[in-house]
C-alpha cells in the first residue's frame, strides 16, 4: 500500500512535469510540421514566457489571470519577429542551413538575455502568484498547483484541436505541413499561416513557461535548453507533426523523469530520456503515431 | 617515401612554423599564456578538421562532436594515470589508442545513427553528446580516478610544441591523403547526393561509417593533447557549446576544405582568447552575443563558409 501510494503520488508528479514539456512540444512539432525545422530556439522561448511572467509578477504587481494572456501575446510576438528575422530569408537555403541558424538564435537569446543589464545569469526564485493549496484524495496529493497545470494544458489542446481542424487558417496550416508548393498553388498564403504556426507554438511555450515557473520555482536564462531538447524528443516520440503525439510524448517522457528520478538516481534522468530518443528513432522513427517513415 | 615527397610542402612549412614558434617560446617574446593558446590552437585544429571531413566532406551534420574530443580526452588522462606515463614517447602509442577508443566509440554509435539524415541526425548526435556528458558526470562511480563531477585532476603536462607540431602535420597529410583517396572521392559523392551515390555502387552506409569514425578519431587525438596540455578535465569542458565550437570553425573556414579549417582555427582560438585579454571581465559575456549573431549572418550570406568562396 505503502508502495502504491508512493508510485501514484510519482505518476502525478510525472504528469506536472509532462504537461509542461507536453505545451512546449505542441510548439515544436507544429513549426516541424509546416517547415521542416527543429526549432532549437523554442526552448528559449519557453524561458522568455517564464521572465516575463516573473517581471509582471514581481514589478507590476499584475494578477496571475492576467499573467497569462500578457505573457502569451508578449512570447508570441517574439516568436513571430524571430520567424519573420532569422528563419525567413532562409527559406529556400538547405535545410541545415536553417537548423544552424536555429541554434544561433537559441545561443543569442540566452547570452543576450543573460547580460547583466537584462535578466542576469543568475537564477532567480519565482514568486509565487498564489497560495499553494494540497488536497488530500487517500491514495496521493495533489496540489492546486498541478491542476491548474492540467488545464491549462488540456485547453490548450482542445482549442489547438478546434483551430487546426474546424477553421480555414487551420486546413491551410494542414495544408502548407502537406505540400508547401501546392499549397501556395491553391492560394494559401504560405508566409501568414508559417507567421501564425509560430505565433501559437510560441504562446504555447510563453503558458508552459509559466507554469514551470510555478511548479519549480527556481528561473534562468538557460532554463529553457534542457525542456526545449526534451519536449522535441517528446514530439518525435509521439510522432513528429502529430498534435496528439506530441501531449501523449511529452507525458511519456515527464513521467519516465520523474519514474528514473524516484527510483534510480537524479543524475541519470537525462541519460534515460536520450536513451529512449535513440530507441525511438532506430525501432519506429515515425513515432507512435506516425505513420510515414519516408520522412526520416 | 612517396608520402613525404608528395607533402614536402607541408613539412616546409610547418618546418617553418615550428622554428618560428620555438623561437618566440624559447626567448620568452610571448608569455606563457599566449604559448598555451598557440599550442591550444593547433589542437582545435585537429578536432575541427575530424568535424569537417564528418561535415564538410561526407555532410552528416553532427552535434556531438565534443563528446569524441572527450572520450579521447578522458581515456588517454586514464591511461596516463594508470600506466604512470610521464614522457612523450610513451605518450604517442597512448594518444594513438585514446584516438582509437574515440573512433571505435563513433563507430559503434554510428551504425544504428548514421542511418538518419540532417536534422534528425543532429539532435541524435546532440542526445549521444549529453548521453557522454552524463556519463562524465558521474564517472566516479565507475572509477574514483575519473573524479566524476568534480573533475579529473593530476594529469601529467606532457603536450608540447613538438607533440602538436609533429601530430598536426602528420595528421593533416593523412587527412589530405584520404580526401583525394578513392574513400574520399565517396565521402564526397555523398555528400553531393546520397542516392546517386548509392545508385552508382558505393556502400553507402560503410562509407559514411568510415568517414565518421575517421572523424571521431582526429577528435579522440585532439581531446588527448588537451587533458595533457590543461592537466585538468571537467564535465562541462565537452558540452553542446564546444561541439558548436567546432561547428563555427568548420563552417567558417568553408566546408570541405582543409586550409580554410587551419585559418579558422587559428582565428577562432585568436579571437575568444584574444577578447579575453582585450575586454575587461564584465563584458566578456558580450562575446556569446556576437558569436551567435555571427553564425546567423554566415548563414544568410555565406552559408558555404567565409574564407572559401564554395559554389
Amino acid at each position: 500500500m505503502e508502495l502504491l501510494s508512493y508510485i501514484l503520488q510519482q505518476l502525478i508528479n510525472g504528469l506536472q512535469l509532462g504537461a509542461v514539456y507536453a505545451l512546449i512540444a505542441l510548439g515544436y512539432t507544429m513549426v516541424y510540421g509546416v517547415l521542416r525545422l527543429i526549432n532549437f530556439a523554442h526552448g528559449d522561448i519557453f524561458m522568455l514566457g517564464a521572465f516575463i511572467a516573473y517581471y509582471l509578477i514581481t514589478r507590476l504587481n499584475i494578477p496571475i489571470y492576467l499573467v497569462f494572456p500578457i505573457t502569451m501575446l508578449l512570447t508570441a510576438l517574439a516568436g513571430y519577429l524571430m520567424e519573420k528575422i532569422a528563419y525567413k530569408p532562409l527559406r529556400n537555403a538547405p535545410r541545415i542551413s536553417l537548423l544552424i541558424t536555429a541554434v544561433g538564435v537559441s545561443l543569442f537569446l540566452e547570452y543576450f538575455l543573460g547580460l547583466n543589464a537584462l535578466f542576469t545569469s543568475n537564477y532567480i526564485g519565482f514568486p509565487r502568484p498564489f497560495r499553494i493549496e494540497t488536497y488530500d484524495c487517500s491514495l496521493f496529493t495533489i496540489t492546486n498547483v498541478q491542476v491548474l497545470i492540467f488545464l491549462v494544458t488540456a485547453a490548450s489542446l482542445i482549442l489547438l484541436y478546434l483551430l487546426i481542424y474546424m477553421t480555414k487558417q487551420g486546413k491551410a496550416m494542414r495544408a502548407v505541413s502537406f505540400d508547401q508548393e501546392v499549397a501556395s498553388l491553391m492560394g494559401i498564403n504560405i508566409d501568414a499561416t508559417i507567421s501564425l504556426t509560430f505565433i501559437i507554438g510560441a504562446a504555447l511555450a510563453g503558458a508552459g513557461g509559466i507554469l514551470y515557473g510555478i511548479a519549480y520555482p527556481q528561473i534562468n536564462v538557460f532554463m529553457g535548453i534542457m525542456p526545449g531538447i526534451k519536449s522535441f524528443i517528446a514530439a518525435v516520440l509521439g510522432g513528429i507533426g502529430i498534435i496528439h503525439g506530441a501531449v501523449l510524448g511529452g507525458i511519456i517522457i515527464g513521467i519516465s523523469e520523474v519514474f528514473v528520478s524516484a527510483f534510480l538516481s537524479s543524475t541519470f534522468r537525462d541519460g534515460v530520456i536520450f536513451f529512449i530518443l535513440l530507441l525511438v528513432l532506430l525501432l519506429k522513427p515515425s513515432g507512435i503515431f506516425g505513420k510515414r517513415i519516408d520522412k526520416v | 617515401m612517396n608520402f613525404f615527397v608528395e607533402a614536402r610542402t607541408q613539412i616546409l612549412v610547418s618546418l617553418g612554423v615550428y622554428i618560428i614558434l620555438k623561437i618566440l617560446f624559447a626567448f620568452h617574446f610571448v608569455s606563457e599564456y599566449i604559448e598555451q593558446i598557440t599550442i591550444y590552437s593547433f589542437i582545435v585544429i585537429i578536432a575541427s578538421l575530424g568535424l569537417n571531413v564528418i561535415y564538410g566532406y561526407t555532410g552528416q551534420f553532427s552535434l556531438g562532436h565534443a563528446a569524441f574530443y572527450g572520450i579521447g580526452a578522458y581515456a588517454s588522462a586514464y591511461f596516463s594515470r594508470i600506466f604512470g606515463i610521464e614522457h612523450v614517447y610513451s605518450f604517442l602509442p597512448v594518444l594513438l589508442l585514446s584516438g582509437a577508443i574515440a573512433g571505435l566509440t563513433g563507430y559503434l554509435i554510428g551504425i544504428p545513427i548514421l542511418r538518419l539524415r540532417d536534422d534528425f541526425l543532429a539532435i541524435a548526435t546532440l542526445g549521444f553528446g549529453t548521453l557522454v556528458r552524463v556519463f562524465f558526470d558521474n564517472s566516479d562511480r565507475f572509477a574514483e580516478v575519473l573524479g566524476g563531477s568534480r573533475g579529473f585532476v593530476g594529469i601529467p603536462r606532457i603536450t608540447n610544441l613538438e607533440t602538436v607540431c609533429f601530430v598536426t602535420l602528420f595528421l593533416i597529410i593523412i587527412t589530405r591523403n584520404m580526401i583525394s583517396s578513392r574513400y574520399g572521392l565517396f565521402w564526397r559523392c555523398i555528400k553531393e547526393d546520397e542516392t546517386a551515390s548509392m545508385s552508382i555502387g558505393i556502400d553507402t552506409a560503410k562509407m559514411k561509417l568510415m568517414a565518421f569514425a575517421y572523424g571521431c578519431f582526429l577528435a579522440g587525438i585532439g581531446g588527448a593533447l588537451y587533458a595533457h596540455l590543461y592537466t585538468f578535465l571537467h564535465p562541462s569542458n565537452f558540452d553542446v557549446l564546444k561541439s558548436i565550437d567546432f561547428l563555427i570553425i568548420v563552417i567558417l573556414g568553408g566546408m570541405g576544405s582543409i586550409m580554410g579549417t587551419i585559418y579558422a582555427g587559428i582565428i577562432w582560438v585568436g579571437f575568444i582568447e584574444g577578447l579575453r585579454i582585450i575586454l575587461p571581465a564584465a563584458m566578456l559575456d558580450l562575446r556569446w552575443v556576437f558569436i551567435p549573431l555571427l553564425l546567423i549572418a554566415l548563414m544568410m550570406w555565406r552559408p558555404y563558409g567565409l574564407i572559401t568562396k564554395g559554389r
